[in-house]
Parts: C-alpha cells; structure tokens; sequence
C-alpha cells in the first residue's frame, strides 16, 4: 500500500509538473517541434530542467536498472513510429494521459486509440514473438 | 503561435525531474510514462498492476490540481478526429516497440546516459520534427 501511496505522489508531481510546463497543450508542442515556423524552445527547458534533477537522481541511486543493451530496429523503428505520431497530434503518452483532466473528447480520443495502439503492441506483436509469454 | 516561457517551463521540468526522482529512489523504478501504462494494461510475468494505476491516476490528478489554482489547462488539438486516432494508435504501438517514450527515454534514459535512449530520443525527435514540418509547410489541412 505504501508503495501505491508513493506512486500517486510521484503520478501527481508529474502531472502537476506537466502542466505547469503546459506541455499538456499541444499546440505548445507542435510549435517545439516546428522548428522552420514560429518556434517555441519552451520545451527544451521542460526537459533540461527534468534531465538535470533525475541525472542527481541516478547518482545517487546505487541498484543499477536493469535494462536491455544494444541498439535494434525495434528501438528504431518503435521511436519513429513514436515520433510520427507524436508530430501529428502534439500528444504523447504521459501529457495526453494528464489532460484528460479537462475532460475533452479530443483528448479521450486520442488516450483511447493510444491504448489501442498499446494493446495491439503488447497482445499481438510480443506474444508472437515469444509464444511462452 | 504559442508564448515562450522559459520559468514556468523550467518549473514544471524540475517537479517532472523530481517526480521520477522519487519513483526511482524510493521504488527503484523508471518513470517511463508509456512503459508504465503498457505494463498497467498488460502486466509481464510477475509484475503488478497497483503502483502502475496509482501513478497513472495521479497524472490528471495533478493537472487538475494545477487547474484549480490557475484556471482551465489551455489544450489546443489541432488534428481533428481522423488524425488523432491515426495518432493515437502509432503513439501507442511505437512507444512500446521502441521502449519509451519522451519521459522514459527523453528524461530518464537521457538521465542515465543511455545510449539506447540517445538513439531513441534523437529518432522521435527528427521524426516528429520532420512530420510538423510536412504537415504545416508541406502539405495542407492535415492538422487544420
């Protein structure tokens, strides 16, 4: 229970962190990204900000992750397809997740085909792979 | 054309970095948005769903925390429902063949210095930059 307790404040944090930073508008985020029109850098500091706490974070923290090596298509191509997406709607994961908030059917739409995605992902793709799974 | 804000975003980066700091230390897990919610949905052998759901149910509910105080969040969609479901499905599937997403690769593997996470974080970075540039000085009425 404490560990849910724990979870809800850094859930929460992280929410309230993202929309202070407004990254749960869009239109802050394709403007980011549209590096030839009329850019907003705004979110380079959102995550320089975030990448300089957790970087203290990580040293201090002793248990290395564990984590895959190596550097394969599915990363690639998981982060294009990522990307695209992302470009295309100015929503990622956690964002989306957090302006539901709002209650928009805009953003509804989009958390659900993202669960969608996810799901087809985690049933479909991972189990064929390995069908012990 | 939105402000830049370079405080605020400052701000919420560092409660973002804090955020994950605290999962880390105290939970010893990354705060890889996509990764959590994929694994919430459908758990591995062994793993639980209750941190998961409880740090995913805190998202909104800092957002609206947020709300309270400053008034409605500002969320302007573009893309209209076509695209966001297109969208949404890619964001989906992509985050999790690709492990991670702007949090768990942009923020925390980025943290740990990951080359992995360099890889993927440049990756969704160009993409996504390539596709906002097709979409709105290429092509028309893709977003709007």
């Amino acid at each position: 229970m404490k560990e849910n307790g724990i979870a809800l404040v850094s859930g929460t944090l992280f929410g309230i962190g993202l929309a202070v930073a407004q990254m749960t508008n869009p239109a802050k985020v394709i403007h980011f990204l549209d590096v030839t029109g009329a850019w907003d850098p705004s979110l380079a500091f959102v995550m320089g900000a975030a990448l300089v706490v957790s970087a203290i974070a990580y040293r201090v923290q002793k248990t290395p992750i564990s984590v895959p090596a190596g550097i394969d298509a599915r990363l690639v191509g998981g982060s294009a397809l990522f990307g695209l997406g992302w470009g295309l709607a100015g929503f990622c994961p956690g964002p989306a997740i957090a302006s539901l908030s709002t209650g928009s059917p805009k953003v509804v739409t989009f958390v659900v085909a993202m669960l969608a995605g996810m799901l087809l992902y985690d049933l479909g793709l991972e189990r064929r792979r390995d069908p012990a799974a | 054309m939105t402000e830049f804000t370079p405080g605020s975003a400052a701000l919420g980066g560092l409660l973002i970095g804090a955020a994950a700091s605290l999962l880390l230390l105290a939970l010893g897990r990354v705060a890889g948005i996509s990764g959590i919610v994929g694994r919430a949905l459908v758990p591995g052998e062994g793993e639980s769903r209750g941190w998961r759901i409880a740090f995913v149910l805190g998202l909104p509910l800092g957002a609206a925390l947020v709300s309270a105080v400053t008034g409605p969040l500002e969320v302007t969609v573009e893309a209209d429902f076509p695209v966001l479901v297109s969208a949404g499905l890619l964001v989906g599937f992509g985050t999790r063949l690709g492990s991670g997403c702007t949090s768990g690769h942009g923020v925390c593997g980025l943290a740990r210095g990951s080359a992995r996470s360099i890889t993927a974080t440049l990756t969704f970075m160009i993409v996504a930059a390539l596709t906002v540039f097709v979409t709105h000085h290429v092509l028309e009425g893709v977003s709007s």
